[in-house]
């Protein structure tokens, strides 16, 4: 089990240089900064100053050592150029909203997931079963923040039962919560169901039910701890479409996030900003896939030999 | 990402003998039944093409057209709409429904062209990873590992900004920031393919590698390719419509369903539909084409035929 842990996490490690280095490429060299930020009659006295005050007539390597160490062993990472503040407390203070909506989806989705797929499987061609599969055709097909305006009309604008925007309550996390976990939710319920599918087939399942197990025990014990791991594993590579489906919602509801956050840098240039989100993003991402590895793995310890 | 419903969990009663399987006839209607929804997805995504095709002939108004006097009014079938204007018109008086008519025209050609370029890129790639192995396949699957990690839209929305916001533009970030998900299942595909007796007896023949990869291999790949593609298509039409949703995408003030949406959103108090007629055709076009492709897995998957 260590190997198999010290060799995903050294894997981890290069993917997350890879991204990181990628970005920095594409934004600080690409992109040329100073013409996305400096206004359009700008002299070139003025982009030398520019560059100069932020480091950025350097060697693009020198720059990306000069930048990751700070992130690393500082946590620093860098002066937004629009609010002239530390992209990281810019960042720190829109962490905890994004936070809450994916652990809120995530958990929505998971809770509806489950249930569904396990009577979809096991009462097949029921009405729960048709309904799972209507929920997959309509969600895949849906765009997520057209739902999200969906939801405003109808329960902000004509119910008013819940806020259509910001998030100073517990209530107004509900409409994006299920917005996001409608985006994660079609997957994980077919998973569920195709791998309760398969695993009710198998000889163990007879045996246990022979041998008298509670039916309830059988699904619950032997069948879905066998069904979860496609589960565990793809809702670890899902984590970063999450996060990715997050920076949609979030623009949709108004959401104080790391999203909201991304798409206005984005608009504005703010690459510092940018830079940082995508290696926090990244980071989580493969954080979430590390986790995944280890948990399928402690779940099935076959796959740690493979 | 496509639910299967006749798996080959089918052949075998799941339930154990805990309840009756259902009867033969039932299953028969039951394929049938999956059937009529390919058919349906089918019908749909022919109108989506014959609509885009035709666009000037099926949209009532021009698209850019404004009618101050005649702005925001409500659609048709609701009170206070008029024939006139089946959708009702926007915030300039722009007719909504010859909007969504030129707009299935961006979103299909957006969507169509974003999958061929990561088909391309990703095709080549996991073709030659899995037939050579060794470093190549090391570097595209670490590639790929690599991608997956890095936030999709964002990297999208980067490219965007780089490359400037243009149709092409946006087909070219689409299409570079989608290629692993074809990269990955050619990849694994082709190692189960290179060693099968089709291709050691083309080896054995003297043919070269690229002749084995074009040739043979790429062809016994189409398939599942296809499949993949078709589903993507319908990605790539929501991933556009949410980059013209932020501005990051079509520029006004052509058509573009994403963009519909955006400009609606600032009337959604008094005007709802506005921003939701584009979204529902999105979904009907998006629902069609995935529905095509899950009849066209359910066609071309060899496992499936072999049940």
């Amino acid at each position: 089990m260590r190997t198999y842990i010290v060799h995903k996490l050294l894997h981890a490690i290069g993917v997350a240089l890879v991204v990181s280095f990628v970005s920095f490429f594409l934004l600080f060299h690409t992109a040329d900064p100073a013409s996305t930020l400096l206004p359009e009659n700008a002299d070139d006295q003025d982009i030398a100053r520019f560059e100069e005050q932020y480091g950025l007539n350097r060697p693009l390597l020198v720059q990306y050592g000069d930048y990751m160490s700070r992130v690393i062993f500082a946590g620093d990472f860098g002066v937004s150029w629009v609010a002239k503040v530390p992209a990281g407390g810019l960042i720190g203070a829109s962490l905890w909203p994004t936070l809450k909506l994916a652990i809120a989806a995530q958990i929505l989705a998971t809770l509806l997931a489950i249930p569904l797929g396990i009577i979809s499987a096991v009462k097949r061609y029921s009405i729960v079963d048709n309904m799972t599969i209507l929920i997959v055709l309509v969600g895949q097909a849906m765009p997520l923040f057209w739902l999200g305006i969906v939801l405003i009309v109808i329960f902000g604008v004509w119910l008013k039962w819940l806020p259509a925007s910001g998030s100073e309550t517990w209530l107004h996390l509900i409409l994006p919560a299920i917005t996001l976990a409608s985006f994660i939710l079609p997957l994980n319920m077919r998973l569920v169901r195709s791998g309760m599918l398969e695993v009710l087939s198998q000889d163990y399942i007879r045996t246990a039910r022979s041998k008298g197990v509670e039916e309830r025990s059988v699904l619950m014990r032997h069948a879905l701890r066998n069904a979860a791991i496609p589960l565990v594993t793809v809702s670890g590579i899902q984590f970063g479409a999450l996060l990715g489906g997050a920076v949609v919602t979030e623009t949709v509801f108004s959401w104080p996030g790391l999203g909201r956050l991304a798409v206005e840098s984005i608009q504005v240039g703010d690459f510092p900003v940018v830079q940082a989100i995508v290696i926090i993003f990244s980071g989580f991402t493969i954080l979430a896939n590390l986790a995944a590895d280890v948990g399928a793995a402690w779940i099935d310890p076959r796959i740690r030999f493979e | 990402m496509t639910l299967r419903v006749e798996d080959t969990a089918d052949m075998v009663p799941a339930d154990g003998g805990v309840e009756a399987p259902p009867s033969q006839a039932y299953i028969v209607f039951r394929k049938m039944w999956h059937l009529r929804l390919g058919v349906f997805g089918l019908l749909l995504m022919a109108a989506l093409l014959i609509i885009a095709l035709f666009a000037p002939w099926v949209a009532t108004h021009e698209p850019l057209d404004q009618d101050i006097l005649e702005r925001l009014t409500p659609p048709a079938f609701l009170e206070g709409g008029s024939m006139e204007h089946l959708l009702g018109t926007d915030q300039l008086g722009r007719d909504v429904f010859s909007r969504i008519v030129h707009g299935a025209r961006i979103s299909l050609t957006v969507g169509v062209s974003a999958v061929f370029v990561s088909m391309i890129i990703g095709v080549i790639l996991g073709l030659f990873a899995g037939y050579f192995g060794g470093w190549i396949d090391a570097v595209v699957d670490f590639s790929v590992n690599a991608m997956l990690a890095f936030p999709f839209i964002l990297l999208a929305m980067t490219l965007v900004i780089i490359l400037g916001a243009s149709m092409q533009n946006i087909i070219l970030a689409l299409g570079i920031s989608n290629w692993p998900i074809f990269a990955r299942v050619a990849r694994i595909e082709t190692r189960k393919l290179r060693d099968q007796e089709f291709v050691v007896a083309a080896r054995a023949q003297g043919l070269s590698h690229y002749r084995i990869i074009f040739k043979h291999v790429l062809t016994n790949l189409a398939a599942a390719m296809l499949v993949i593609a078709t589903v993507e298509v319908a990605r790539s039409i929501i991933r556009e419509t949410f980059l013209s949703f932020l501005g990051l995408g079509i520029q006004p003030p052509t058509p573009s369903w994403g963009l519909m949406l955006a400009e609606g959103r600032d009337y959604i108090l008094t005007v709802w539909w506005l921003s939701t007629l584009p979204g529902v055709a999105i979904f009907l076009s998006c629902l069609g084409i995935n529905l095509v492709g899950d009849a066209l897995r359910d066609l071309l998957d060899p496992r499936m035929r072999k049940a």
